[in-house]
């Protein structure tokens, strides 16, 4: 793989916090090859983040950079888009700051279906505060606060923003780095609200109680598991139990509402 | 001086107005009595000059979309009221301790709680200045009329810009709904846009040398905004010296701007024995008093209403406790800012609540009966 393009990096705040074997690196390292892709002016680049370790990566990005509370990357996101429609958003989450305490702003923002890039690093856990369970951890995993295993059900979160109105919806993950950068490249250049879950490993706060190994182990995991969605179309169910949807699950032309409004106003925004 | 025309309006419209004159170009919302005519009536006005209008699904997505906003360059505001004044407190935290612009009107009701929705108080004093958490600085203002409202929330918007400070202007349910006329000067006034225009070289968004102006997202200046606490270039820090300076940082602008932030009047008797410090609607009812006792009748009493009770206006109640032996505090709550009048009077003038907490306004009658008390 070439080298990470440094202008894009902020290296003097390296080395970064993340735990030996965690994926947010690889995740980090996707977004910023995906947005070289794009061909965006680093200019209009905006990362916009919530709370958790994921969302730390914001400060190792050179671009303007805005990292905020917890669970309202979307809303701090919503406003400036909207005040700004020309800049493209790069929105990065948790599992527990998407889904939990920011799962208002996340359906609100996929029923606006404005343009922000939602990129959710889903390593099913609170990794941050040391290893509770979020609404991704699979029913039965454990946590700290989940020490005999979670009997509560995971959200689908790719269905619940299609419900919600989303029109672009993909999963990737950090074993497979190089499909990863593609669904981002393919996010930011769909116009709308664009969902990409990243499956993302945490071998310490997650792997470690569950007893999944190492993080190659975990890798290795995510890797068999994952079948894309082209292959899944022949697949049965018994075949697809266990196993990971990956790919564009989702692609929906629908009016964005950033210009949806400006259009309204009779402005154009271009 | 351009010509000034009168129009009859609500004190929740001219919030509105007032903002819209002062540059306002985006709101951000949730509906909430007493305040929705401040949401309704940007709603209307903001498309038909090129702004933002938006409603939110939660309050507290409209103080962070209202932050957003800020940050893209946009003059911003929102309203609500004390529930959802409530919900926007940890995002106010976020602006003040990232220094983003930004004002917020709370249109006071009944609390705690869902309480009486549509009727007054004065319960949010203590909520407005300790509402976030840890040490902050904050500014409130609160004014006693519908012409207070528009002027007021106008010196809001512009200190908010100028001090990367967030302000707030707390309104009661009286002063929200009541009409009176406000006289607007006629012609458009000028309001620079934020650009990246004129920024120095060496630029920081949280100069150590003191403040430096916002520079919005999208011009090419990569900077960090966050909540941690972080070094003048916006990136987290954990360092003693540097949380310590950084704390420093965010007080002392609103100790050097004091007294362009601290606005007071004084009506009445040079010399009174009784004095009252009131603020938001019941200034009206102090008025009321002072005409009487004082302009018909020569009696020793005086009024100091409070526009701006955050910062506490505390070199005003020094120096009337020097002169007055009583003064008088009423307040629609169960006494929030007596306890500061009584700190700064220092022993020296003899401080009496008059409180209110049955959603009735504090009428000029009670307000004379304490006065002759003392006289």
């Amino acid at each position: 793989m070439e080298q990470l393009t440094q202008d894009f990096l902020r290296t003097k705040k390296l080395p970064h916090i993340w735990c030996p074997g965690c994926g947010n690196g690889i995740v980090t390292a996707a977004l910023v090859r995906a947005i070289e892709r794009t061909g965006f002016d680093q200019k209009d680049v905006v990362i916009v983040s919530g709370i958790g370790c994921s969302s730390r990566a914001a400060g190792y990005l050179n671009f303007n950079t805005l990292h905020t509370t917890h669970g309202r990357a979307l809303s701090f996101a919503t406003g400036l888009k909207m005040a700004r429609p020309e800049l493209k958003l790069f929105v990065i989450m948790g599992d527990g700051d998407c889904s939990a305490i920011g799962g208002n702003h996340f359906i609100h923002s996929a029923r606006r279906n404005i343009d922000l890039n939602a990129i959710i690093v889903n390593n099913h856990i609170y990794g941050m505060t040391g290893g509770q369970h979020s609404p991704l951890t699979p029913a039965g995993k454990k946590a700290t606060t989940a020490p005999r295993g979670t009997l509560e059900r995971a959200f689908d979160l790719l269905e619940l923003a299609r419900g919600a109105g989303a029109t672009f919806g993909a999963r990737g993950n950090a074993a497979q780095p190089r499909q990863l950068e593609q669904l981002i490249v393919r996010a930011a250049r769909h116009r709308g609200f664009s969902v990409v879950e990243a499956l993302s490993p945490c071998p310490i706060a997650y792997g470690r109680r569950n007893k999944l190994g190492s993080a190659v182990d975990m890798l290795r995991d995510m890797k068999e598991r994952s079948v894309s969605v082209e292959r899944a179309a022949d697949m049965d169910e018994a075949e697809l139990e266990e196993r990971t949807l990956n790919g564009v699950l989702y692609s929906i032309e629908a009016p964005e509402f950033a210009e949806a409004y400006y259009q309204s106003i009779g402005k154009d925004i271009g | 001086m351009p010509e000034a025309k009168p129009v009859l309006m609500q004190g929740n419209e001219a919030c509105a107005v007032g903002a819209i004159n002062a540059g306002v170009r985006f709101y951000a919302g949730y509906p909430i009595t007493p305040s929705t005519e401040v949401a309704e009536q940007m709603a209307a006005m903001l498309p038909e000059i090129g702004g933002v209008f938006i409603q939110m699904e939660d309050e507290i997505a409209s103080m962070a979309a209202v932050i957003g906003a800020s940050i893209g360059g946009m003059r911003t505001l929102t309203a609500t009221s004390g529930p959802g004044f409530s919900l926007k407190q940890e995002n106010l935290g976020y602006a003040i301790m990232a220094e983003i612009p930004c004002v917020v009107i709370n249109v006071q009701r009944m609390g705690p709680s869902t309480g009486v929705p549509t009727a007054p108080a004065q319960g949010d004093v203590m909520q407005a200045r300790w509402g976030t958490h840890g040490d902050h600085p904050i500014i409130v203002f609160s004014p006693a009329s519908v012409y207070e409202s528009y002027y007021l929330t106008i010196a809001a918007v512009n200190l908010s810009q100028k001090l990367r400070q967030p302000v707030i202007v707390l309104l009661d349910e009286v002063i929200g709904h009541m009409r009176e006329k406000v006289l607007i000067p006629e012609g458009k006034l000028m309001v620079e846009k934020t650009s990246d225009k004129q920024v120095p070289h060496d630029w920081k968004p949280y100069d150590d040398k003191g403040l430096t102006p916002l520079v919005p997202f999208g011009f090419g200046h990569y900077y960090h905004v966050t909540g941690l606490f972080h070094d003048q270039y916006g990136f987290p820090t954990g360092d003693p010296m540097q949380v310590e300076r950084a704390l420093d940082r965010i007080h002392e602008k609103l100790v050097k701007y004091r007294d362009e932030i601290i606005l007071t009047n004084y009506i009445g008797h040079k010399e009174p024995r009784v004095a009252i410090v009131t603020y938001g609607c019941t200034v009206r009812s102090a008025r009321a008093v002072v005409k009487k006792a004082y302009w018909q009748n020569r009696l020793p009493v005086g009024l100091l209403s409070l526009q701006t009770i955050w910062p506490f206006p505390e070199k005003e109640i020094e120096a009337l406790a020097k002169q007055a032996d009583v003064i008088i505090v009423p307040e629609m709550n169960m006494g929030q800012l007596v306890g500061e009048v009584e700190r700064f009077a220092r022993g020296e003038a003899k401080v009496v609540p008059l409180n209110r907490y049955d959603g009735e306004m504090i009428n000029p009658d009670q307000i004379s009966e304490e006065v002759g008390r003392w006289l």
